[in-house]
């Protein structure tokens, strides 16, 4: 096995590629490089050195590159699903105009922030979202229309969008979407509003 | 190179030239167009040189309790030997038993010749509107030594071959409140962040371009940013706790990166925005 990664790296290094379609990592040294962030990292703020600890989901992500075995997608699948608190009251969708300043605040969580930063979604860092914020990025696909292109606020939808924002990894393991509800980043009253925002017909996202 | 002073004029000359490029490179694919952006920003001159040209002086001028100058640090090719030496750094040292960047290996230079305390050299690395920092302007100095020579970063020593194993690991590993790594903004072509392209570092062709256009200028905040500082504000906005300066995690990824630039023209330090 080790051998193996070895003869790849060092072919891969000779073609010039960096070799990151190797179907699995050496755990020795995943566990190597664990170790040495441990040694290396220090907490700051409100980033505490904790945060490098992986769940059993961020070590299978890394160790795969993202690309997890059918078998074992399918169960990270369910454990994540399992992770969703929908909301005790049956309601799903907030404020879209809210919505719309949670997606497009990028704040919170980083070391310079403080305690009582309050967290965006940093929505439009990767998604287009309404039809006028032209300064979009393109990690994940465009939101533009999107309750307008699924049918609207249908119960499925709702569910759908909040489980999503909840915990995107219950429905794309590995998803490089960040799971806001599952990390506490943001609240039940925050994700509602996004729900709003992208199902809403009155919403910009649906104009 | 034009000649040195009027960092304001450059400043302006610089954004205007951006706006231009921008426009005349629109259609091409984005690398090619940041290059050929750069390269008509470089035309005009970079306050990159006034960096450069304290860092000189640093490196020349005798400081410390040894009262010694830096002229006699080996950054891998012999001692005072500056030439080429950051296209082949990271690399394995003997006498430090350890692979070091740019950044620890002068570090290790001001401790062992001049005799400066490691703490007290490390503690503000990164220069802001009110404090200058040493390191940034030497580190100008050097890598401007390296400008037009190809990124030749060895991987002979196991620890080097280790460092770079370590080093992708890293760059993979996904943690923290927003379960980024490195690899979720920087794996695929084409993306971007809001307007801000993003090199994919795991392919030559973007890991090439980040790599070679560093350390660099930085318009939006008027000082010169080392790769350590690169790093360090992508942790930030990766949402981890903060890597030690210099450390051998953060050197450990320099070298995935360097190595995967490799036969690359070096052509920093550069501007960017
Ligand atoms: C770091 C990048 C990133 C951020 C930040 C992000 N997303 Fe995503 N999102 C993705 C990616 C990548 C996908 C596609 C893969 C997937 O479905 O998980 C996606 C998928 C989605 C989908 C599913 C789309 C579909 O066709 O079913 C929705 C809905 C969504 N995002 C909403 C949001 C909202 C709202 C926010 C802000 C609170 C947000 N995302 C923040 C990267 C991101
Ligand atoms: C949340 C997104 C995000 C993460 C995670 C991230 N980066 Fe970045 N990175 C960026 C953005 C955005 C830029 C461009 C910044 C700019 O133009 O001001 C950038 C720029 C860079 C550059 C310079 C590229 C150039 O051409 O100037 C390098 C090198 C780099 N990142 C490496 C890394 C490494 C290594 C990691 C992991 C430690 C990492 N990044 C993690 C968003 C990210």
């Amino acid at each position: 096995m080790r051998t193996t990664v070895l003869a790849f790296a060092a072919l891969a290094m000779a073609l010039g590629i960096a070799p990151v379609s190797a179907a699995d990592t050496d755990p020795a040294l995943l566990t190597k490089a664990t170790a040495l962030m441990e040694k290396d990292f220090q907490s700051r703020g409100i980033a505490k050195v904790e945060r490098l600890k992986q769940d059993d989901v961020m070590s299978l992500c890394t160790q795969y590159r993202g690309a997890l075995p059918a078998d074992v997608a399918k169960r990270v699948q369910a454990e994540q699903m399992a992770t969703i608190k929908f909301p005790a009251d049956g309601k799903y969708m907030g404020d879209w105009k809210n919505g719309d300043k949670i997606a497009q605040s990028g704040r919170g969580a980083t070391w310079s922030d403080k305690p009582d930063t309050v967290n965006g979604g940093g929505c439009y860092n990767c998604h287009r979202v309404s039809g006028t914020e032209l300064s979009y990025g393109t990690i994940g696909p465009s939101l533009y229309q999107f309750g307008k292109l699924r049918g609207g606020p249908t119960e499925a939808n709702m569910k759908y969008v909040y489980g999503k924002l909840y915990n995107s990894q219950a429905y794309v393991p590995c998803s490089n979407m960040p799971r806001f509800g599952y990390h506490g980043v943001l609240t039940e009253a925050q994700i509602k509003d996004l729900v709003a925002l992208l199902l809403d017909p009155e919403s910009i996202v649906n104009q | 190179m034009a000649t040195v002073s009027r960092p304001l004029a450059y400043i302006c000359c610089t954004l205007a030239l951006c706006a231009a490029g921008l426009s005349a490179a629109q259609d091409k694919d984005p690398t090619a167009a940041a290059i050929e952006q750069y390269r008509q920003m470089l035309a005009d001159g970079n306050p990159a040189e006034l960096y450069e040209l304290r860092g000189e002086e640093l490196w020349k001028t005798k400081r410390g309790p040894k009262n010694a100058s830096l002229e006699q640090c080996d950054l891998g090719l012999g001692p005072g030997k500056i030439k080429g030496a950051y296209t082949q750094l990271p690399r394995y040292f003997p006498d430090t038993d350890r692979v070091e960047d740019l950044e620890s290996r002068l570090v290790t230079c001001m401790v062992q010749l001049q005799g400066f305390d490691r703490e007290e050299v490390t503690k503000k690395p990164f220069g802001s509107a009110s404090y200058q920092s040493d390191l940034e302007a030497l580190v100008a100095y050097v890598v401007s030594q390296s400008r037009g020579m190809k990124m030749a970063v060895p991987q002979e020593h196991p620890k080097e071959r280790e460092a770079y194993q370590l080093g992708r690991e890293i760059f993979f590993y996904r943690a923290g409140p927003y379960d980024f790594a490195c690899a979720t903004c920087h794996s695929e072509d084409g993306k971007r962040i809001r307007l801000q392209d993003l090199p994919n570092l795991t392919q030559k062709k973007g890991a090439q371009f980040a790599y070679t256009t560093w350390p660099a200028y930085r318009v939006s905040q008027g000082e010169l940013r080392t790769m350590q500082w690169r790093l360090w504000d992508c942790f930030r906005q990766q949402r981890f706790p903060e890597p030690k300066y210099a450390s051998d995690a953060t050197i450990a990824l320099t070298t995935f990166l360097a190595v995967n630039a490799n036969g690359a023209e070096y052509a920093g330090p550069a501007i960017k925005r």
